[in-house]
């Protein structure tokens, strides 16, 4: 479904990203795993368009996606959620994820209907399914932060993606939160048959659910392989005890 | 619908303070001299313009710094079409809106492409530039003697039917920015408002969403610029200049521009102010620079955010607590860009 080959991005003399390849099938749950500054959110903005690749290609459903801008990419299948909290602060929590729904009906500039006769069984659908649902009138801001992660997740389900990118989905979560989540993750995987790529810095989460994982150190991919093949490999051993030690 | 319309608007809570409002407007006419029914008139055009510059201040967060340039053009196209052809009234009364329109799709286009002070940079240049050509123009727009005179049909030619004709059309006006402001395309852009590259992962195309508002908010400027011709019956440069395009501003500031009807109230009560402070000081800028560091300090939602606030106290904790998250998420994000 999503091909990543040899891409790369500097800022300045910096490069972020330096070679990377990343498959992900249809239907795959795959993480991308490496230590702190390896490039796995630069990677996530290369594929969804907040950046543009300096070489190589990005290859989605058969079609080159590179340099296109994210609403593009978006409305082309790929549904992503941030690691630092990126959300509509003023808006209620309904809107917040009624916006997405808007924008995937293709409703955004329709200037005549009152928005909230629109999308409101859709938007109530996703905020269930994450279990918002008591919250829908609650102002996104004042959410907990565990909450707005979640929001997060319901924003990108808003656009009904193909592809779900979820850059670090429990980053600053409590251990209890974060197991929810990963639970609310393999959920959505399973009954909605959602692709899911994200990036996680729990090794035990990220073991237990992927069926793939990408390995990547110093803007490069190291491995792509199932969790075995990666727990056993050398060089990711290497990376991670030369390195910090994340998991 | 129109019945739907109503009875929703009389069901809400502010349904007595709002119908006693319209009332009083409706027979103020009857009770006060001319000159307060001028004033009454004026402060209406003057409150579609910061109504309209709302929509893209308060509800898009763009920094429209030049909204008076879309309203002068708006006013000079009427003026001009009504004093150099001999068409109908009722086209320069529409050339007015388009005008401004078009030159805000002109100069929009150019500042969707670029974000916040350089965006409002570019626009008070590109603003200032079209009052230099006003100013500069003799032969065309009278220059700084502006135009006057400009005839007006016998209808309109009484100051009680001028005022219920622009209250009318501020009326519809309204109605018009409610729908605007609550439809799918109103909601996008508080998103876009709120975080234009979200806005960007989910589908939408924040730049043309972002042009269209600034169409949109610059016809109503040229609404308001029509209105100005047929109350004033002259326009002249002092329209375009930027200090009032600043005043505008300050009017959605203070009267709240997070609320739908705060910029209304800010303009009624600028222009009261200018009007009865400037009559006894030409320093009455001062007085209003002293409001403005009040308003600051005390009124960071503006008086209509103020009033709303008192009224929902139930909810007031609810929103504190709300500014004080989206305080703390911006800082969570500006310290974890270092």
């Amino acid at each position: 479904m999503l091909q990543v080959e040899a891409v790369h991005k500097s800022f300045g003399d910096f490069t972020a990203v330096y070679g990377a390849n990343l498959t992900v099938g249809k239907g795959d749950l795959v993480a991308v795993i490496g230590p702190n500054g390896a490039g796995k959110t630069t990677l996530f903005n290369l594929i969804t368009g907040q950046l543009k690749p300096d070489k190589g290609r990005i290859v989605f459903k058969g079609e080159e996606i590179n340099g296109l801008p994210p609403y593009e990419i978006c409305r082309r299948g790929i549904g992503r959620s941030f690691q630092i909290v990126n959300i509509f602060p003023r808006l209620t929590v309904f809107e917040n994820v009624q916006v997405a729904v808007l924008s995937q009906q293709r409703q955004s500039s329709n200037i005549f209907s009152p928005a909230r006769n629109l999308a409101v069984a859709e938007t109530n659908d996703i905020l269930e399914s994450v279990g918002l649902l008591d919250k829908a009138g609650n102002i996104a801001g004042s959410l907990s932060h565990g909450d707005q992660k979640i929001l997060e997740i319901a924003i990108a389900l808003g656009n009904k993606p193909e592809l779900l990118i979820l850059d670090e989905p429990t980053a600053g979560m409590s251990p209890e939160e974060t197991a929810a989540t990963m639970r609310l993750i393999k959920q959505l995987a399973s009954t909605q048959g959602l692709t899911i790529l994200f990036c996680e810095h729990d090794m035990d989460v990220v073991f237990d659910i992927a069926q793939s994982i990408m390995v990547m150190h110093h803007g490069q991919t190291l491995i792509q392989g199932k969790p075995e093949e990666v727990r056993r490999n050398k060089e990711v051993q290497e990376a991670y005890l030369g390195g910090e030690v994340d998991a | 619908m129109l019945k739907k319309f109503v009875g929703s608007l009389l069901a809400t809570r502010y349904s007595l303070p709002t119908l006693g409002i319209i009332i009083v407007l409706l027979i103020w006419p009857l009770l006060v001299p001319r000159f307060y029914i001028y004033i009454l008139s004026l402060i209406f055009v003057t409150a579609l313009l910061a109504m309209s510059l709302n929509l893209t201040v308060g509800y898009g967060g763009l920094f429209q710094f030049h909204h008076g340039a879309f309203y002068g053009v708006g006013a000079y196209a009427a003026a001009l079409v009504l004093t150099r052809t001999s068409l109908p009234v009722w086209v320069g009364y529409i050339a007015g809106p388009i005008a401004a329109a078009v030159a805000g799709l002109l100069i929009g286009w150019f500042c969707v492409r670029l974000s916040q002070l350089y965006f409002a940079m570019l626009q008070i240049s590109l603003g200032s530039l079209i009052w230099a050509i006003v100013f500069r123009w003799y032969d065309f727009t009278g220059g700084d003697d502006g135009l006057y005179g400009i005839p007006r049909p016998s209808i309109l030619s009484s100051t009680n039917n001028t005022y219920y004709f622009i209250l009318l059309v501020l009326v519809a006006c309204l109605v018009a920015l409610y729908i605007i402001v609550k439809s799918p395309f109103g909601a996008t852009l508080q998103a876009i408002r709120d975080n234009p590259q979200r806005c960007e992962a989910i589908g939408v195309n924040v730049r043309r969403h972002q042009l269209m508002a600034i169409v949109i908010a610059t016809f109503f400027a040229g609404i308001a610029g029509v209105l100005f011709v047929i109350l004033e019956r002259s326009v002249f440069p002092d329209l375009l200049f930027w200090t009032l395009s600043l005043e505008i501003f300050i009017m959605c500031l203070l009267g709240g521009w997070f609320t739908f009807a705060g910029p209304m109230l800010g303009a009624a009560i600028i222009v009261t102010l200018r009007t009865f402070v400037g009559r006894h000081t030409e320093y009455w800028t001062l007085i209003l620079g002293v409001i403005l560091i009040l308003l600051i300090f005390f009124l960071p939602e503006g008086v209509m955010g103020y009033l709303l606030r008192i009224g929902e106290s139930a909810n007031q904790r609810i929103g504190e607590a709300a500014n004080q998250r989206i305080g703390e998420s911006a800082n969570r994000r500006i310290s974890g860009r270092s």
